[in-house]
């Protein structure tokens, strides 16, 4: 049996809801709240840390393996390149979707307000990229350093 | 000999340290504020995001963001290619 005890692996999965849903509100209110993509994709990567602190880098690679990682982290890089290549009409980075009316176009009152989510263009959708790209690569290396560590595994 | 030379070193670094920090202009008075007060102005009107360090950091100055996920993208393949799991 991998892993530590089984309290640890009970208490773990308790919090482990937690803290994802928290990482997830972190990066898809980017736009609104403090946080982003990086910040929220670094509370995604604790709750995957700790995943593998309690159940073992085993278990954590059957869930997700290291090429299917890599994969993601590529995948949420080239996603942000791509959108900042769109908006290459009007200029690279170009906020194309910012107050158009359609998916996140909604304009915002100026000053303060409660905020609209369905609001500010690309910026979402660049926190989304950067969240998911953020979380796989902190969660890769932290596999890669335990199974160097441990040499377990394989 | 080499006490003497290692204060020396230590005061001439206080004092260039301690300089700076006097000729420091006061807080909130910048210099040129230009950018600063055209994104404060029209930035919420013009990305549509009330979080405005948001708006700089993935719109403004989106390059800066490409160039972190860069760098993270560069560690993480490093991290990778040096832990990698031996042929046997």
């Amino acid at each position: 049996m991998s892993g530590l005890s089984q309290i640890v692996k009970t208490v773990s999965l308790v919090l482990f809801v937690p803290i994802l849903t928290f990482g997830l509100y972190v990066v898809a209110h980017g736009h609104l709240t403090p946080g982003g993509g990086f910040q929220g994709g670094t509370v995604i990567a604790t709750a995957l840390a700790l995943f593998l602190v309690a159940f073992g880098a085993k278990e954590f690679k059957r869930i997700l393996g290291k090429d299917f990682l890599s994969a993601v982290e590529s995948i949420g890089l080239l996603s942000f390149g791509a959108l900042a290549l769109l908006g290459l009409g009007t200029a690279f980075f170009a906020n194309f979707l910012a107050n158009s009316g359609g998916l996140f176009g909604k304009s915002v009152p100026v000053g303060a307000n409660a905020g609209i989510f369905n609001s500010a263009g690309t910026i979402p959708l660049m926190n989304f990229a950067v969240g998911i790209e953020v979380a796989s690569a902190l969660s890769l290396v932290l596999l890669l350093m335990y199974l160097s560590e441990k040499g377990v595994g394989k | 000999m080499k006490a003497v030379a290692k204060t020396l070193v230590f005061l001439v670094l206080v004092f260039f340290l301690v300089l700076t920090a006097i000729e420091l202009r006061p807080f909130g008075k910048p210099k040129k504020s230009t950018m600063d007060d055209y994104i404060i102005v029209e930035g919420q009107r013009e990305t549509a995001a009330n979080n405005l360090v948001s708006a700089v950091v993935f719109d403004y100055r989106g390059y800066d963001t490409l160039g972190e996920a860069t760098v993270l993208f560069a560690a993480v393949s490093g991290v990778y290619l040096l832990l990698r799991e031996a042929k046997k």
